[in-house]
């Protein structure tokens, strides 16, 4: 993570560069002001307004200020994969009962935007919705939940979770910020009026939404935490075309787009604004993976599986590819940073991530010659999209074609692609990870057997990689989780090579510099709901 | 005139019909699912049990034979039922965008009108010399250029120059106020793609009277004008220009009608919430309610110009009569 002041252009694009990526030093903390408008533009408009059902981040960025949550990522320090905070609560909770009893004591006074009193009541109902909706009612987060027995609420003000075993994907999986908390009384009502309406607790009131153009907010007087938030309000301004977004900032009409740009947008912003833009990268809990269809010949054939991935050099990638797209990282199915993935010397050890690219494509050469596959040609299909997907897939064309394989893309737009991932015609696709709060625990359910209903789309079935799965999501024991996982990303990555990872991504920000008190995190949908942001105009 | 009228109108049913049936078969060849894309566009786990949930949900999960019927049933009672995916009433959704896309519509054909016809007439009558090559450079320059480009074109051209006169740069804005709350607001959002599309539309229109105007200059009536001793000018504004417009206005009624639902990248552009951008949308996401009820739309609105165009044409031509 870096928070960047910017030299003048006159110190040219280089310098700034190397400022923004590397030597970068925050700047002296000013004190908050209070009031203003932030413009914001968000690519995307959301299907329903309901966090319970949806899974696009174009929810939660105009949509998370109107909200409050039970936990949350610490905004302070948005970075880090284990730092979390109360929302609503008052003090995170030890668990007790071996690991299985989470009770959560909840701040007094909070009132929804109604004025009605939020209570213990409001969270049951709200993770209830979440856990176990009723028939009809869609949680795209139930899964998140298979851990949780029972939520109840013993009083007002205590709310009690119990596990049916202990889970270190629990208190992560809590804080998603797609759970917001409802009031009870407008569940009990219509159990689908979130969908159409918005009424939560959070630091911004709901003022007007035009379908396809804006959803505006004004600043809740009475938000439970003293001073917050500075702004006065928010305008979200959708706006699909990545070109205008950038242009936005730069002429001004807004200050901040908080997916993120590639490279080379951040570069003509830099150069155009000069001190007037601060950029903020940090790596991206996304990732970009390609997978044969086991299901299919040669791909049935762990030695082609294998040399697949040895072609790869991901080491070489991540410092080329970093220049025009938004990739960076290199790292196995957990997300890099987090205390459980592989440490380097370890990453080192698993196929296609050995630090001499010659010796493994010279592996992946006997692999395929022994498998019979020497002048092997298939089809990678891809998603039409240029960042990062087209380019990356590109660069794997490039990767194999070093090692004698030759490769078509085939690009289908969104639709078209899930449909051919979904019917197994493929050979080998382009694939993508990319969660909210970074729960390695969970997140790695995407590589599972696909009779999981997980998403996996190799085609394979390896009960071993399922038991493995399990068994840390089972155990409280970090040493235990950490020695699981390892063993995970090697079945996955290289003895049985299921599936592959290529570069993690990289979330590129650049802001108007009178934007204060955002900071970047590892995911586009986490520390959005703007209680902190103020702006030094 | 009223037989022929009532006569037109009536053909829209079966044209309304063939578009209807058209789009509803065309819709549900396209691959992808609607439910996947809303719960799985993220790649996140998604149950399938709530995949078949949300298809119960907007009725997919009935023969398509059923889905027809009720959208001919819906769509014959001016009923377009809800969005499959944001499931807010389509009038509503539509609407909101109409009068966007009407406004750009109306002042891109003023922009086509005011450059095509005195241009194209300069052009014709001055045949051959610097000023008709310096209009056809113009009107070709502007059938080659994309608007969508020249939109780009125009919004860094003003960040570049207003950042080197004022030191700010400054761009249209990028979210809409209708006319009546903010004339000047307003204006400055909608006068860029209105300028940037209107000179495509123009170019065509001026190499279209051109032509036709040079045609009739050629017609035995003109000439017996002439010998009569008439002027120039109002040979040109009374005798021909009234004749060669009749093809001039087929062209802008066309275009008229496409602009309406047309103007998809131009839209994305400027932040334009137009309906080129909802019909976009509608079919990536695989709205078919929406798409449906958008299709329906525009081929009205091209029957009706078409009509309208018919219209004009009689009172252009005292020759034409319809029965």
């Amino acid at each position: 993570m870096r928070l960047t002041q910017l030299m003048r252009p006159a110190f040219a694009l280089a310098a700034a560069a190397v400022v923004a990526v590397g030597f970068g030093v925050p700047p002296a903390k000013a004190a908050p002001k209070k009031g203003g408008v932030m413009t914001f533009v968000v690519p995307d408009e959301p299907p329903s307004w309901d966090g319970h059902r949806e899974t696009t981040f174009a929810l939660i960025h105009p949509f998370a200020p109107f909200y409050s949550l039970l936990i949350k990522v610490n905004p302070e320090n948005p970075s880090s994969p284990t730092d979390f905070v109360c929302d609503l609560c008052t003090e995170m909770p030890k668990p007790a009962d071996g690991g299985k009893t989470y009770t959560f004591k909840l701040r007094q006074g909070v009132k929804f935007h109604d004025g009605t009193p939020l209570t213990a009541h409001d969270v049951v109902a709200s993770f209830k919705k979440i856990i176990s909706p009723p028939k009809g009612v869609t949680s795209a987060r139930v899964a998140y939940f298979v851990m949780v027995d029972s939520v109840s609420a013993p009083d007002n003000h205590t709310v009690v979770f119990k596990l049916k075993y202990p889970s270190g994907a629990f208190i992560p999986a809590l804080a998603t910020p797609y759970n917001f908390i409802y009031s009870k009384a407008k569940l009990d009502a219509d159990i689908r009026w979130y969908e159409k309406n918005v009424m939560g607790s959070g630091p911004f009131k709901f003022v007007a939404r035009e379908a396809g153009a804006f959803v505006k907010g004004e600043r809740n007087k009475d938000f439970y935490v003293k001073d917050r938030p500075y702004l006065d309000g928010f305008e979200a301004i959708f706006s699909s075309k990545q070109a205008l977004r950038v242009q936005a900032i730069r002429g001004d009409r807004a200050a901040i787009e908080f997916r993120g740009f590639p490279p080379k947008s951040r570069d003509d912003l830099v150069k155009a604004l000069g001190k007037d833009i601060t950029v903020q990268e940090s790596p991206w809990n996304c990732v970009l993976l390609f997978t044969p269809n086991s299901k299919k010949k040669p791909f049935d054939d762990v030695r082609v599986r294998r040399a697949l991935t040895l072609a790869v050099d991901r080491w070489g990638g991540s410092k080329h590819l970093s220049q025009i797209a938004i990739v960076k990282p290199v790292g196995g199915v957990s997300y890099p940073d987090h205390p459980l993935a592989p440490k380097k010397a370890e990453l080192e050890q698993i196929a296609g991530f050995w630090p001499d690219i010659n010796k493994s494509r010279a592996e992946a050469k006997r692999l395929l010659k022994e498998a019979g596959q020497e002048n092997l040609k298939f089809t990678l299909i891809n998603r039409a999209i240029d960042q990062p997907y087209t380019i990356v897939g590109t660069w794997l064309i490039d990767q194999w074609r070093q090692i004698g394989v030759t490769v078509d893309q085939k690009m289908d737009p969104t639709g078209p692609f899930y449909a051919k991932l979904r019917s197994s015609d493929f050979d080998v696709t382009m694939d993508f990870n990319c969660q909210s709060v970074i729960n390695p625990l969970l997140d790695i359910g995407k590589f599972l057997s696909a009779d999981k209903g997980n998403e996996s789309y190799g085609g394979y079935t390896d009960r071993t990689l399922d038991k493995m799965f399990d068994d840390m999501n089972r155990t409280g024991d970090e040493a235990e989780q950490k020695k699981l996982m390892l063993a995970f990303e090697k079945r996955v990555l290289d003895e049985q090579a299921h599936s592959f990872v290529t570069l993690w991504w990289n979330r590129i920000i650049p802001h108007r510099s009178y934007v204060k008190g955002w900071k970047v995190s590892p995911s586009h949908y986490l520390n959005q709901d703007l209680a902190n942001v103020w702006l030094d105009k | 005139m009223y037989q022929y009228t009532l006569k037109r109108m009536l053909l829209m049913i079966p044209t309304l019909l063939g578009a209807g049936i058209l789009v509803f078969i065309l819709m549900r060849l396209i691959p992808g699912d609607i439910c996947v894309l809303r719960m799985a566009g993220g790649s996140g786990y998604v149950d399938p049990k709530a995949i078949a949930n949300c298809h119960a949900e907007l009725g997919l999960d009935r023969s398509p034979v059923m889905q027809f019927l009720d959208f001919i049933w819906g769509f014959a009672r001016f009923d377009f039922g809800n969005s499959m995916w944001t499931g807010r009433p389509i009038v509503e959704e539509i609407s909101l965008r109409f009068e966007l896309s009407l406004q750009i519509a109306i002042m891109a054909t003023l922009t086509a009108i005011l450059l095509a016809i005195p241009l194209g007439t300069i052009s014709a009558v001055k045949q051959n010399t610097w000023i008709d090559y310096l209009v056809r450079g113009f009107s070709i320059a502007g059938i080659a250029m994309p608007s969508f480009w020249l939109g780009i074109l125009i919004i860094l051209g003003l960040l570049i120059t207003t950042k080197s006169v004022f030191g700010t740069p400054w761009m249209p804005p990028i979210k809409y106020v209708p006319i009546w709350v903010d004339p000047l607001y307003n204006l400055s959002m909608t006068i860029f793609p209105a300028l940037a599309t209107g000179y495509r539309y123009s170019a065509v229109a001026t190499r279209m009277t051109r032509s036709a105007l040079l045609e009739v200059l050629r017609e035995d009536y003109v000439r017996t004008a002439r010998a009569k001793g008439l002027v120039q000018q109002v040979i040109i504004r009374r005798h021909a220009l009234k004749n060669a417009l009749l093809p001039v206005v087929t062209i802008i009624g066309i275009e008229f009608a496409f602009l309406m639902g047309g103007l998809v990248v131009t839209e994305q552009v400027f932040n334009l919430n137009g309906l080129g951008k909802l019909f976009v949308a509608s079919v990536s996401n695989h709205d078919y309610a929406m798409t449906q009820a958008l299709v329906m739309l525009v081929v009205a609105i091209f029957i009706f110009t078409n009509f309208v165009v018919d219209i004009v044409y009689a009172w252009l031509d005292p020759r034409i009569r319809y029965k």
